[in-house]
């Protein structure tokens, strides 16, 4: 409790500084809007349900492409960690790719898919899928042999002992991976939406865009708090319980 | 409150599931393995031939290196033998089966479940039971190793000689014939261990498996064994058997006891010292 009132505390501080020094004239509100008016925004854009529909466009493209990244990139994991040949190609690949900041895609996603969602969630998935194949592969060849030992010996047949020994054994590489993936997609996703205009919906990177064009700093900060807030509950809804569920059965890490 | 957990008298699959099985005869004919390591080919196993009657309880001892852990892994089913047959009651060991169960001296538990679904977790493969009563016999054999209270803990949580309590009761809970263990209690303290030798002797009486136990404890072998089996390296044979004809349950500390580790471990230091003067 006490710490939840500190973090409280402590937004309220800088939201209070950010008012005062905008009251102050420090700066003009081209460059930083007050924080009232940044409110006044945000409560105009939910009340006409713009903000809702924004969102939704957003959210729905980041789930499919991560989604899609995921079923892609967990099973290429598992085959580079079970056969060489895979992983001295796709592997090697992936270790490159990965490296490659995800926006760079979005250039050819334009050429090769236009103007549409295809390249939006072209862009996701490339944005997802790297490092959830690293890490499901680093995860699954760190898992100790004792175990797939221990269920063959229960009479575990081999895709049995893969898909509820090794896999779970991997979880922790597996999660944390995810957890980075999702990081990428949402970058690379809120990249692609302000550089690309798709005329199938309009997304929060886009009202960013358009913010940015019309000189409207409210508009501009007010969907930038949209997008910190979509990133905190996601983190808070999904990846921390996960987490947490994880140190607390292995054993790992605080508790 | 003690839960004693002999199961309800009306479920009769879980009955038939916690009978006792008829013990299983162990033959090694012949078995022979090498490996090939940095240092070149190792003869792990050179024409070993042993017999394990039903029901016995026979320890592996010997040094590191003198083929016993593979003896036990061939007839774990986990390895092939170059030449030579393992038999179970005359037929031949294709792989790992569930007559056979082994424990391991990592306790190979499964971290990301709880007590009672690592028990779970081998019982989940025999077809004849539902999840329900799959449910009643694990913690039947839980509560065998006095783990009861312990169904929902996690791994971790554990202390060394519970976590291999929980192991032991893994690898009873499919009813096997035999019981594989491979060093168990070679990584827990003096104390802990002799409560396990206690339970262990308990168990076999009233489970009657055919046990195989590997160590490099000589008194650890005396202790628990009907037959002890000494091996030596390079290559791996079997040097000397020792028949253990003591009481049980045994004290590790009995004077008894002490008399034939003596003669075990001088026989031990005997072809050790002729090896090493080669």
């Amino acid at each position: 409790m006490k710490r939840l009132a500190t973090t409280v505390l402590f937004f309220a501080a800088l939201v209070t500084i950010w008012h005062f020094l905008c009251q102050a004239g420090v700066c003009s509100p081209y460059v930083l809007p007050d924080p009232i008016s940044v409110w006044e925004y945000l409560a105009d854009l939910i009340a006409s349900g713009e903000m809702f529909s924004a969102m939704w466009v957003t959210v729905k493209r980041l789930v499919a492409g991560y989604a899609l990244g995921l079923v892609i990139g967990i099973p290429l994991g598992m085959l580079a960690a079970r056969f060489t040949m895979v992983h001295d190609t796709i592997g090697v690949l992936a270790l490159g790719l990965q490296a490659l900041p995800s926006v760079c895609w979005v250039p050819l996603a334009c050429i090769w898919f236009g103007q549409t969602e295809a390249a939006l969630l072209f862009v996701v998935i490339m944005g997802t899928l790297w490092s959830v194949t690293l890490s499901t592969e680093t995860g699954m060849s760190n898992v100790s042999p004792i175990y797939t030992r221990a269920a063959r010996t229960m009479g575990s047949g081999s895709l049995r002992t893969l898909m509820l020994v090794t896999l779970p054994a991997s979880a922790p590489f597996v999660v944390s991976g995810m957890k980075q993936g999702w990081a990428f997609a949402w970058r690379s996703l809120m990249a692609a939406e302000i550089y690309v205009a798709v005329v199938t919906g309009f997304g929060l990177g886009q009202h960013l865009h358009f913010g940015r064009e019309l000189q409207r700093m409210d508009q501009v900060i007010a969907i930038m708090l949209v997008i910190i807030v979509i990133g905190l509950l996601t983190d808070k809804i999904f990846f921390s319980p996960t987490e947490r569920w994880l140190h607390r059965r292995w054993g790992t890490g605080r508790a | 409150m003690k839960t004693t957990a002999p199961p309800a008298k009306t479920n009769n699959s879980v009955n038939e599931e916690l009978q006792q099985l008829p013990a299983a005869k162990l033959s090694i004919e012949h078995v022979s393995k090498s490996f090939t390591s940095s240092q070149g080919i190792v003869r792990a196993l050179d024409n070993v031939s042993l017999t394990i009657k039903e029901g016995e309880f026979v320890c592996f001892v010997g040094p590191s290196g003198c083929g016993k852990s593979t003896l036990l892994n061939i007839i774990a089913g986990l390895e092939k033998p170059d030449s030579g047959e393992a038999l179970i009651d005359g037929q031949p060991i294709e792989g790992p089966g569930r007559d056979r169960m082994m424990m391991f001296q990592e306790h190979a538990l499964f971290p990301w479940l709880d007590v009672i679904g690592n028990v779970m977790f081998a019982l989940k493969l025999k077809p004849n039971l539902n999840n329900k009563e799959r449910l009643e016999v694990a913690k039947y054999y839980l509560s065998l190793v006095k783990l009861d209270h312990f169904l929902h803990a996690n791994i971790h949580e554990l202390s060394g000689g519970m976590k291999q309590r929980v192991a032991l009761a893994r690898a009873l809970a499919p009813n096997p014939r035999i019981l594989l263990m491979d060093e168990p209690f070679a990584a827990l303290d003096a104390m802990t261990r002799e409560r396990l030798y206690g339970d262990i002797q308990t168990i076999w009486q009233t489970r009657r498996k055919t046990i195989v136990f590997v160590t490099h404890n000589v008194r650890e072998s005396v202790c628990l064994g009907n037959r002890v089996v000494l091996f030596s390296p390079h290559p791996g044979r079997i040097r000397e058997e020792f028949l253990i004809d003591l009481l049980r349950p045994r004290d590790i500390n009995s004077v008894e006891l002490a008399d034939y580790s003596v003669r075990i471990t001088s026989s031990l230091k005997g072809y050790q010292n002729a090896s090493e003067s080669d």
